[in-house]
């Protein structure tokens, strides 16, 4: 194994857990449709019922996700989390309230009433995959961040990685393009929300609703998917030469799609698994399934954005502040010893999916009904 | 004019770290030592098929859940608030504290996860086997996941297993295995997560004896009180046992600490052991602190001064020798950096040698006054007696109820019972007053004598750590208070009703 090689398998683990996590932000994609599907009370805690059996692997997608970012380009966590301090902290504090909103609603004694967590759910759901999809674009368009690792020499102000400006993060959100992402992930997360609740719940009213919604979602999510594509496709990229000097290069995405052609199959494939998910689900009554190919859409798309954003001599968190500071996969990961290791713990990671998979499947082996939800010993 | 860091963003960040690390520690003791109790109980469903025992146990389970979601909600931000407030830590150690907090999420927080979802929503979907499995996998990812964290904590506390690299700038692991167990990481996972159990015990037994004194669900109550007495004892014991080898561990490693712990101004051989104000018992601190009634145990001032003879032989070198070698370290990193700039060989083999013979004070060198050194020495001493009187105290109360319990007389015991009662706070007591002993014990050190808190930071505002302090103060204040408020209710409600319900 080189220093090189487990750098590159590294960033495919992050990147896999990234695209994980896109595609089970369908929590939150649901939960921000909640009163748009649910017309009633007993609706919306079908909706929340459906949702509330997987928030958990969403949680800690996102958790995990930190952690390996931390553990394996640390000075990416460092200066990212430290730098963009709002744009993170507002994802989290909205990651907060959701985390006791299911459990918390239909108890007795809960303090701000059923509805207001049901609102914390919503919250979450809007500003959660928009403010993610956000970040995420930032790999792409930049972000006004310094490092000076000689600042540690300096013992009076030994802070290695800051910010250019004031606003701490929240400047990302001035950026049209990032918008234009964080809008596409979130749009696709209302869709496969919608997808999700298609193939968990059994309900006539609902599950017709929840068809029109796609097609309502799916038009905005195109437009903005395409836009952020084309923007990606056409722009100028952050290139690396041999000795680790960062330089802008005309259509440096664009390259690194014909360069890497799997990876430019990876993203047609997940496009094609989306679109065909969403028009099967729109245009069949009965099709259930739409949540798998999208989903694994979801995840095809969203690794090959992050591939091609970091490997083949690019910089996946490029500074606009000062360009020789921006962060390739070698200027950031952590030593070889570190990554070596982790490499091995991630052997486990399979058993880790097979047992999640199985968990799954015994949970979702018959869609859950009105019926179910009022006989249940344990509910939201 | 060099630009400085305010010292009140320091303070702001340690305050918003201090109270997220609090309220998660008000929640996950409980979910650590209620996983236990719910598998023990589970396991006796499935042993005897009673349906009364499942219903002992979904009860437990309903109010294992409402805990488990705080800790969940409080545990993210922890992790995050190494990047957003510690990112200089972050950078500097991240090499080796990263893979504990990895190998956490893939391996203890999925299993969490996956399977606290069959224990809750499975009752009618899996078979009881793959149900009890559920639950006691449930409570071993959590168990697993306290390890990792643990882990990561004792790293800070006693720095193992990596080597400082200059071209990066930060320490790099070079040892895994001794990173993960640091005989500080074995003995902080059992006295931790016991302390968890006991809180557990503590919780069953004075929920279960508030059912007695009101006379209700008695046959319930008398069961859970069978089990969490019994478990109380074990673990209990466990955690007094693994605080005393704890002791020797920190008279060694952290000496400021213990020296702070006991408030000893001035140390020496066969040191007396400080119970409150005049009380002492002699020789006691000795034989705590080395295992040896006159072994040396320096105080504060002797830590201060040097010159006393470490254990290895060597005399100790005072705060201001200390600082002095740090600066040296610090600006031979400067030289360093500066002659790989300058390819000048020479220069960097010199600036080399001189930063690794200092490195072991590197920290110090960003200690700007040595009195510094001094952890809050007040806060630590009454911590430290308040966690270790109660310590004392649950010992003897489960014993207690346990031998009343089975002469069959402690139903008929009502004083017992309220004690038993009013005992649940003063478990979540000594479980902070535990951690304030560890973290503000150690004091200024982010990393034991490797990087100080003020070098550890985010450059942030202190404006923007004093809001989102609030903002988190508020929030997690709302959610206990809803979580207690759910939590009584659901009490009050007792288990049969649960039954009835569904």
């Amino acid at each position: 194994m080189t220093y090189e090689f487990l750098q590159q398998y590294w960033w495919f683990l992050v990147s896999l857990l990234g695209a994980l996590l896109v595609f089970l932000l369908f929590v939150q994609g649901g939960n921000s449709l909640l009163f748009a599907l649910g017309k009633n009370d007993d609706e919306r805690t079908l909706l929340v019922n459906s949702t509330g059996r997987k928030w958990e692997f969403t949680f800690t997608t996102l958790v995990t996700f930190g952690g390996a970012f931390f553990a394996s380009f640390p000075l990416f966590y460092s200066t990212s989390f430290g730098g963009a301090y709002w744009l993170w902290m507002i994802i989290l504090f909205t990651f907060v309230l959701q985390a006791v909103s299911y459990e918390f609603q239909s108890k007795m004694g809960n303090l701000l009433g059923k509805k207001t967590y049901q609102w914390f759910l919503v919250i979450n759901g809007l500003v959660g995959p928009l403010l993610l999809g956000g970040a995420v674009a930032t790999f792409f368009t930049g972000s006004n961040f310094l490092i000076d690792k000689g600042n540690m020499g300096n013992e009076v102000m030994p802070v290695v990685s800051s910010w250019a400006n004031g606003s701490h993060g929240l400047d990302a959100l001035l950026n049209p393009w990032n918008l234009v992402l964080g809008f596409a992930v979130f749009f696709l997360n209302r869709i496969l929300g919608s997808l999700y609740f298609i193939n968990n719940i059994k309900d006539e009213q609902l599950i017709p609703r929840c068809r029109r919604q796609i097609f309502i979602d799916a038009i905005p999510f195109l437009l903005f998917f395409l836009a952020f594509v084309g923007y990606v496709l056409l722009t100028k990229g952050y290139a690396v030469d041999e000795q680790g000097v960062i330089f802008m290069e005309p259509y440096k995405y664009l390259h690194n799609f014909l360069e890497m052609p799997v990876i430019l199959f990876l993203f047609i494939l997940g496009v094609v698994g989306v679109l065909y998910g969403i028009i099967k689900s729109v245009f069949s009554k009965t099709y259930r399934k739409g949540i798998w190919f999208a989903g694994i859409g979801t995840v095809l798309v969203v690794l090959s954005l992050f591939l091609i954003v970091g490997y083949n001599h690019t910089s996946y968190y490029p500074s606009s502040a000062d360009l020789q500071s921006s962060l390739t996969l070698a200027n950031s990961c952590s030593s070889m010893f570190t990554l070596k290791t982790m490499a091995y713990v991630s052997v486990l990671i399979p058993f880790v999916l097979a047992y999640i998979v199985y968990a799954w499947r015994a949970l979702n082996k018959k869609p859950i009904t009105m019926d179910e939800i009022k006989n249940e010993d344990h509910t939201y | 004019m060099f630009e400085s860091i305010d010292t009140s963003l320091i303070d702001w960040s340690r305050a918003q770290f201090a109270l997220t690390a609090m309220y998660h520690w008000l929640f996950v003791p409980l979910t650590l030592g209620l996983a236990m109790i719910m598998g023990i109980m589970e396991t006796v469903y499935y042993k005897t098929g009673s349906v009364f025992w499942k219903n002992v146990t979904q009860f437990w389970q309903t109010i294992f859940g409402i805990n488990f979601a705080v800790g969940i909600a409080t545990g993210i931000i922890l992790e995050f608030e190494f990047g957003t407030n510690w990112s200089n830590y972050s950078m500097f150690v991240g090499d080796i504290f990263g893979a504990p907090l990895a190998i956490e999420g893939i391996l203890a927080f999925f299993m969490e996860s996956t399977f606290v979802a069959v224990m809750y929503f499975g009752w009618n979907k899996v078979s009881k086997k793959f149900h009890l499995a559920s639950t006691w996998l449930t409570g071993v990812g959590a168990t697993i996941s306290a390890w990792w964290i643990l882990v990561a904590n004792s790293w800070m506390q006693y720095p193992v297993g990596m080597q400082f690299n200059p071209d990066t700038v930060r320490n790099e692991m070079v040892d895994f295995f001794a990173v993960a167990f640091s005989p500080m990481a074995v003995v902080k996972f059992f006295h931790t997560v016991m302390s968890g159990w006991v809180l557990g015990a503590i919780f069953v037994v004075g929920v279960s004896s508030w059912y007695l004194l009101k006379k209700r669900h008695v046959e319930f109550a008398k069961a859970s009180i069978k089990i969490g007495a019994t478990f109380g004892i074990v673990a209990s014991l466990i955690v007094a046992l693994t605080g005393d080898i704890s002791g020797v561990q920190i008279a060694k490693l952290q000496p400021m600490k213990m020296a702070a712990a006991e408030g000893l101004e001035d140390g020496g051989n066969g040191v007396s052991f400080t119970v409150v104000d005049d009380i002492k018992i002699p020789k006691m601190l000795s034989i705590l602190a080395t295992h040896d009634i006159d072994g040396y145990v320096p105080g504060i001032n002797n830590l201060l001064n040097g010159g006393y003879k470490l254990p290895n032989g060597e005399t100790a070198l005072s705060a201001e020798e200390k600082i002095e070698r740090g600066k040296k370290a610090i600006v031979a990193l400067a030289n360093y950096r500066k002659a790989v700039k300058e390819n000048d060989a020479a220069a960097k083999a010199d600036a080399k040698k001189i930063l690794d013979e200092n490195m072991p004070y590197f920290g110090y060198g960003y200690i700007k006054d040595p009195k510094s050194l001094v952890p809050p020495v007040g806060l630590t001493f009454w911590s430290f007696r308040i966690m270790v009187g109660l310590g004392g105290f649950f010992i003897l109360l489960f014993i207690v109820v346990w031998w009343f319990h089975r002469k069959n007389k402690y139903q008929d015991m009502p004083w017992l019972q309220k004690v038993a009662l009013w005992t649940i706070p003063l478990g979540y007591i000594a479980c902070q007053a535990g951690w304030i002993v560890a973290e503000v014990g150690r004091q200024p050190w982010a990393i034991q004598d490797m990087l100080p808190v003020n070098a550890a930071i985010s450059k942030l505002q202190t404006g923007s750590v004093q809001l989102t302090f609030f903002i988190f103060l508020i929030l997690f204040t709302i959610m206990l208070i809803a979580e207690i408020c759910i939590m009584v209710k659901s009490i009050k409600k007792g288990p049969e009703e649960i039954e009835q319900q569904a």
